[in-house]
């Protein structure tokens, strides 16, 4: 069946089973790799992407559930080579060692900001549950997630 | 994990839906919000011929003051019930336990209805909706009917709800000045509770809500009429695991959860000032 999304902002319309997840649209019939399969059980976090703006985990949705929304990966972030002030903080706090959980984490920040725009680190941590990082212990993910939210300066 | 092929349909109304429902009959399986039905579907414990999407069904998608209780559509996702000020304010049980589904991915795709007709005896929002007696609206070939919370959980993953049948709302008592407490126990963030108890206290009376501590969501009926007959907290709270019959996992034996269903309630009814 064809299922139609936009991506990125760009309009993107492929002929799929509607048993197709929605990270398997994105990854193998688009061809946006940034978004990564880790548990593939909805319990790692590492696939989620925004749809309409919220982050959802997309190894647990029908690519036809998302027939004419919006989603946004991980590519769709950076604007040109400016990175994204999640990722700026990311890059700066050295939030990661292997970055497998990373694009997932990231997205799951962002969307956590739009919702909670000054979290304490409780809330940081807590809103982050759906995330798992193998590598890292959380301790810099949460140190760049406040940086972010407090405007991505890096003095501070 | 790839589900077995299926052949999908949108529901464009709950009419629609239903009419679906009548066309494909046992071979077809309701898709809400999905969180529940397409992880059985991966493992391949479901394999629905037809799937009806109900996801895009707006029309079921609400909380609204009926009066003496808050109307919920079955539709409404975990994310606007634990941020809606009415269920706060009304049913502030309700709106806590929710809280505490899954991670907030899972809430924003998550929904009231698909939680509680999948059945399952370890998921939270039905423990609070048995201590808060909720009442499910079920519309089916004959018309409309209204199943009480303790009718509605049957058994194992099974519900009142009929192969035709859509549950279409909830209905919430309005409790505004009554305590509450949301007792999840699991050892990771985000894990399963291996118990938890839903506890609302409202002047002399409670109601408990167990979860993980029987086939299916229970309440602690010991507990309740303990409270109602003058008993303090940790005294009621003693007979939580009465005549309940929890399951054995690898988290934790009968005895454990027997004595979790225990402590939990006891705290609960502490927090919501019993
Ligand atoms: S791959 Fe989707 S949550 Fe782990
Ligand atoms: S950086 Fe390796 S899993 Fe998070």
């Amino acid at each position: 069946m064809q299922v139609s999304m936009t991506i990125n902002g760009a309009l993107v319309s492929l002929d799929v089973e509607p048993r197709t997840l929605l990270v398997h649209y994105l990854r193998d019939h688009a061809g946006l790799t940034g978004t990564n399969v880790g548990c593939d059980t909805s319990s790692c976090g590492a696939c989620t992407v925004h749809l309409d703006g919220e982050a959802v985990k997309s190894c647990t949705m029908f690519a036809v559930q998302a027939d004419d929304c919006a989603v946004t990966t991980i590519e769709g972030l950076a604007d040109g080579d400016v990175l994204h002030p999640m990722q700026q903080a990311f890059h700066e706090c050295h939030a990661l060692q292997c970055g497998y959980c990373t694009p997932g984490m990231i997205m799951a920040a962002v969307s956590l900001l739009d919702e909670v725009p000054n979290p304490t680190e409780a809330e940081v941590r807590e809103g982050l549950e759906g995330n798992l990082c193998r590598c890292t212990g959380y301790h810099n993910i949460v140190k760049a997630v406040l940086q972010a939210a407090g405007g991505g300066g890096a003095g501070q | 994990m790839i589900p077995a092929a299926f052949d999908y349909v949108r529901a464009e109304s709950a009419g629609h839906a239903l009419e679906l429902l009548a066309e494909h009959g046992d071979e077809a399986k309701l898709l809400a919000g999905g969180h529940s039905l397409i992880p059985l579907m991966k493992f391949r414990l479901a394999a629905p011929a037809v799937v009806v999407d109900i996801g895009r069904i707006t029309e079921l998608s609400y909380v609204r003051d009926a009066g003496d209780h808050l109307a919920i559509g079955a539709l409404t996702r975990h994310r606007e019930i634990e941020t809606n000020a009415l269920v706060g304010s009304q049913a502030g049980l309700l709106a806590g336990a929710t809280a505490k589904v899954g991670d907030p991915q899972v809430r924003h795709r998550g929904t009231i209805g698909g939680a509680i007709a999948h059945g399952d005896p370890a998921s939270d929002i039905p423990a609070a909706l048995l201590a808060l007696r909720a009442t499910m609206v079920i519309d089916g070939p004959d018309g409309q009917r209204q199943v009480s919370s303790d009718d509605f959980f049957t058994g194992f993953l099974e519900t009142a709800i009929g192969e035709q049948d859509l549950l279409t709302e909830i209905r919430v008592p309005k409790v505004p000045d009554a305590g509450w407490s949301f007792q999840k126990f699991n050892r990771r963030a985000q894990d399963w509770a291996i118990v938890g108890a839903a506890v609302l206290v409202n002047g002399g009376t409670c109601g408990v809500g167990l979860v993980n501590m029987d086939s299916r969501p229970v309440r602690a009926a010991g507990v309740e009429s303990a409270i109602a007959g003058g008993a303090s907290a940790a005294d009621a709270a003693a007979a939580a695991a009465d005549g309940l019959e929890p399951p054995a996992d690898l988290n934790a034996g009968v005895e454990y959860r027997q004595h979790l269903a225990r402590v939990l309630t006891r705290r609960g009814l502490e927090e919501a000032g019993a």
